[in-house]
């Protein structure tokens, strides 16, 4: 899919932006800048949660494009944990499809920096289908 | 021993706050507070939309604005700004928020322990009867040291 259709406009907005794929899934990244800047030198947790979120529906979106399906998604939830400070550097964000059923979707969304296997936050979403 | 600082004011505080960083960006205002609790509002941009069908804030900067809100009402209730990490903050959406309607987010923080603080609020479009989504939230102090706290209790006495 192209990126446009990944990310809404707050995404692009913020400054998400797909920088690569993996098992199919579409990668996101977002670059340290003032736009994503918390307290000094470190991202903001909203602005984490923003784009776990994004990665999210990207995954879901690229999933139901896959299977030939058109829905209009609705949030239900998102739960985000917070692992360690997200510094100065960019973050990428994947997301996995748990599951996915005819009107619901459970997905499961890490964040992380230079090491892949030390995330900085993850997220658990519903999203609902119709 | 240490200067006393003034007492940590949330509408005080929005002044520096949201002049620069990611709360910058989304402009986030200063709108209400009580003892242990604060409202800010994201107001209504055309390029925060989430849905290019629907002309309706995205998900993502209601959670920002509750995140900020959630650290405004814990430093309001303890009167202090000290450091804290979200460690997990929980967001159910009731329904979209209404065409290019402003959100506020009024979270109170309800209990505080040692290491711990707890809070909970919602997100509305005017009718606080009638939110967007309601959030849950869980917050730790950043500088908490146990070795510390034990150092100055052996030197003051128990309190």
């Amino acid at each position: 899919m192209e990126p446009q259709e990944l990310l809404s406009a707050y995404a692009r907005s913020l400054g998400i932006r797909v920088a690569g794929e993996e098992d199919g899934m579409p990668l996101l990244a977002v670059d340290f800048g003032p736009n994503v800047e918390g307290r000094p030198q470190h991202f903001h947790g909203g602005a984490t949660a923003g784009l776990l979120e994004t990665a999210g529906y990207a995954a879901l979106r690229t999933m139901l494009a896959a299977e030939g399906r058109e829905a209009v998604m609705k949030p239900v939830n998102i739960t985000v944990q917070y692992l360690s400070a997200g510094k100065s550097k960019p973050t990428f964000a994947l997301g996995r499809i748990t599951r996915l059923g005819r009107r619901n979707a459970n997905i499961t969304v890490e964040a992380w920096q230079d090491d892949r296997a030390r995330p900085i936050a993850s997220a658990v979403m519903n999203i609902l289908m119709a | 021993m240490s200067t006393a600082l003034p007492r940590f004011d949330a509408r005080e505080a929005s002044k520096y706050f949201f002049r620069h960083g990611h709360t910058g960006w989304l402009g986030l205002r200063f709108n209400d507070l009580g003892e242990n609790w604060v409202e800010l509002e994201l107001p209504w941009r055309e390029d925060l939309l989430g849905d290019p069908s629907r002309p309706v804030l995205a998900s993502g900067p209601i959670i920002s604005l509750m995140d900020m809100a959630s650290g405004m009402a814990i430093w309001q209730t303890t009167g202090t700004f000290t450091p804290v990490a979200t460690l997990d903050l929980r967001v159910d959406y009731q329904r979209p928020a209404r065409e290019r309607a402003s959100v506020l987010g009024r979270v109170e923080c309800y209990r505080t322990t040692r290491s711990a603080v707890f809070v909970r609020g919602i997100a509305h479009d005017g009718d606080p009867a009638d939110p967007v989504a309601h959030v849950a939230g869980v917050f730790m102090t950043v500088a908490y040291d146990p070795r510390q706290k034990e150092a100055e209790t052996m030197m003051k006495g128990p309190q």
